[in-house]
């Protein structure tokens, strides 16, 4: 199997006037497709500009990265909206719905810069809050602003899975909620992986990073361990499950 | 992006921050309207100059003293000299073949009385062939005759605007007596208003005999010009020139330069007129256009300030799979469209403005087509121009830097 995102000797360091800092030192790993991938570290240790990378916000100052067997810094900023556009959904710890817009239009933005037209839309946006656990119908037409935190990641997430990426990415999810709310975007996570969904989700909450099938860890900017996580905390709901 | 959802996050954006929207627009609405309105006063102004000028007679010529000038460098300046006389006029008229009736003029100011009314005004001493030339008629009683001329009669034809000063309007002036200069004259006739103003009032004018102007009132025999009404328009050139001939030879002048008078034809002084007042037009339309110019910085203002507020929103617009062209296409839409509404609500106000001013009698503005296309055209521009730096720095922002601005 082709790996979907390939990182090789990533490094990157920003200069601020004569100070130069590096945030990340050769950092390589392979991600493949299906795989629930949680990347941890202490703040400060390069995990956000890690998946600013991955997502193709930003680009490394050496080393080579690989989408879906592509270089993607040989690329011109409108194909990089383009893969952030089809290939990769983000969600933020800080949610960054637009506030004045419904959640309706929220979730439908990504579909509007994808050029997907105007009447297939309302079908695809219904089906994404479905699948995030959204069903009331009543909360489509409301502001973002005045649904509850778990609500609006959950529209978050939502708006990341519209137009179908390959990849879910993740900053923190769960950082501005309560436990309880938090869960429940976990557990959302959790069945996305489960259908098949590759999903990366950086956070410092060794808790939350327990969801995830594979945990990598950084320190100072350098992977210091990158193990599959065999007794995550779902292990035993799903067993019985199937049982 | 569609247009139709272009236009939808324009409506929303200018819509949720009605306050803001509103004022900057206000800059666009006032630059637009102050522009329609301005430039048809100066267009009103030029209409009705041209108006009155041809109300004072068609086919006109005017020979005037030129500059009396004695030995040495000294000029007395264009009218001083008294270097026509009765005895040019006639000789015109025996000689001219292009001139279909000459009139005499010695045109003065004089203090005018009746029964205590007191009014300064102009006093025209000519012959009857005037009325035909200048267009003058005359609402009851009669103009002055060749007799009364003749007969150096102390006779007066009044203006609507002298009526009203010495008589009061409405009122019967004929039959009374007015004293010009201290003489007393009979009124004879009231001519017809036409609602000319400001100096050469045709309106504020009297009219008397030459003679009896040239004895009783001057006390001189020379004339302050000649009126020429050529047979048609095609032979004004002709008559012109014929007239110039004439009193050449008649003041023994061999070099036309050293004419000590001078020949104006109608269409001289319209044009002359014209260029001033396209000059006020220009200077009224360019005092608007800066207010225009303001109002479109205005918005390039509130455009950035948009951008500096949005960045995180633009940052995450790219994140989701905005085009650097999605964006900028954004905030030129924006600008846009709020030229545009701006322009509408502008048009609308500066021709009630117009109407308003034209109303109430103050000036005449006209509105024209090509006054609103043009305020609409720049309006458009504006938008376009201060939209387009916003926009572009909108759509520079690197989508990293967008989304961790705090």
């Amino acid at each position: 199997m082709k790996p979907i995102i390939f990182c090789k000797d990533i490094s990157k360091t920003f200069v601020t006037g004569d100070i130069k800092t590096t945030v990340l030192r050769d950092v390589n790993f392979k991600i493949f497709p299906g795989e629930f991938v949680a990347i941890t570290g202490p703040s400060g240790s390069g995990k956000s500009t890690l998946m600013h990378i991955l997502g193709v916000l930003d680009s490394p100052t050496t080393g080579k990265y690989e989408l879906d067997s592509q270089d993607v810094s040989k690329l011109s900023d409108n194909e990089l909206a383009e893969i952030r556009s089809k290939q990769i959904g983000f969600v933020f710890q800080s949610f960054n719905l637009l506030p004045r817009a419904t959640v309706i239009h929220n979730v439908e933005l990504p579909l509007v810069y994808a050029n997907v037209a105007h009447k297939d839309r309302q079908p695809i946006v219904y089906q994404a809050l479905k699948n995030v656990g959204i069903e009331d119908t009543s909360h489509y037409q409301k502001r973002s602003n005045q649904l509850s935190g778990g609500q609006i990641q959950r529209v978050a997430i939502a708006r990341a899975l519209v137009n179908n990426p390959t990849i879910l990415l993740a900053d923190e999810p769960t950082g501005n909620l309560d436990q309880k709310t938090g869960q429940v975007v976990l557990d959302t996570f959790r069945r996305l992986n489960r259908s098949g969904r590759t999903i990366i989700l950086i956070t410092h909450d060794q808790y939350v990073a327990k969801h995830a099938s594979r945990i990598i860890k950084i320190m100072d900017g350098k992977i210091i361990e990158d193990a599959p996580n065999d007794n995550h905390h779902f292990m035993a709901s799903e067993r019985k499950q199937q049982s | 992006m569609k247009i139709q959802d272009l236009f939808s996050e324009t409506y929303s954006n200018l819509f949720g921050n009605k306050v803001r929207s509103g004022l900057t627009m206000l800059g666009i609405v006032i630059g637009i309207s102050s522009v329609i309105a301005l430039v048809g006063v100066g267009q009103g102004s030029t209409q009705r100059i041209m108006s009155n000028i041809t109300s004072l007679g068609s086919n006109l010529i005017t020979i005037s003293p030129g500059a009396s000038r004695n030995a040495g460098p000294v000029s007395g300046g264009a009218g001083s000299a008294t270097t026509l006389t009765a005895q040019d006029a006639e000789a015109l008229k025996n000689q001219m073949t292009y001139a279909a009736a000459i009139a005499i003029e010695l045109t003065r100011r004089y203090q005018v009385t009746y029964s205590g009314n007191n009014t300064n005004t102009q006093v025209v001493g000519t012959e009857p062939s005037y009325a035909d030339i200048r267009n003058v008629v005359v609402d009851s009683g009669s103009f002055i005759t060749d007799q009364q001329v003749q007969s150096y009669s102390k006779v007066a034809v009044i203006g609507t605007t002298v009526r009203d000063d010495l008589f009061g309007s409405g009122t019967d002036p004929i039959g009374q007596t007015i004293k010009i200069n201290k003489i007393q004259f009979k009124v004879i006739g009231l001519t017809k208003a036409k609602g000319g103003s400001g100096f050469n009032n045709p309106d504020d004018t009297i009219y008397v005999p030459v003679n009896a102007a040239q004895r009783y009132l001057a006390g001189r025999t020379s004339i302050s010009g000649i009126d020429i009404q050529a047979i048609n328009e095609e032979s004004i050139s002709a008559a012109q020139q014929e007239a110039t001939n004439i009193l050449l030879e008649r003041h023994n002048i061999s070099d036309a330069s050293s004419a000590d008078f001078r020949v104006q034809n109608q269409a001289d002084i319209v044009s002359s007129l014209t260029s001033t007042t396209n000059t006020l037009t220009l200077l009224l339309g360019a005092i608007a256009g800066i207010s225009l110019l303001v109002g479109g910085i205005g918005i390039m203002n509130m455009m950035l300030t948009t951008v500096t507020e949005r960045t995180k929103e633009i940052g995450l617009r790219k994140a989701i799979g905005a085009k650097s062209r999605d964006i900028s296409q954004q905030f030129l839409v924006e600008a846009t469209m709020m030229t545009l509404i701006g322009g509408v609500i502008g048009v609308l106000l500066g021709w009630g403005v117009a109407t308003i001013l034209t109303k109430t009698g103050v000036v005449t503005s006209i509105v024209t087509w090509s006054s609103v296309v043009l305020a609409f055209g720049v309006a458009a521009l504006v938008g376009i121009i201060f939209g387009f730096y916003p926009a572009r720095r909108a759509a520079r922002l690197r989508p990293i830097d967008a989304l961790k601005y705090e």
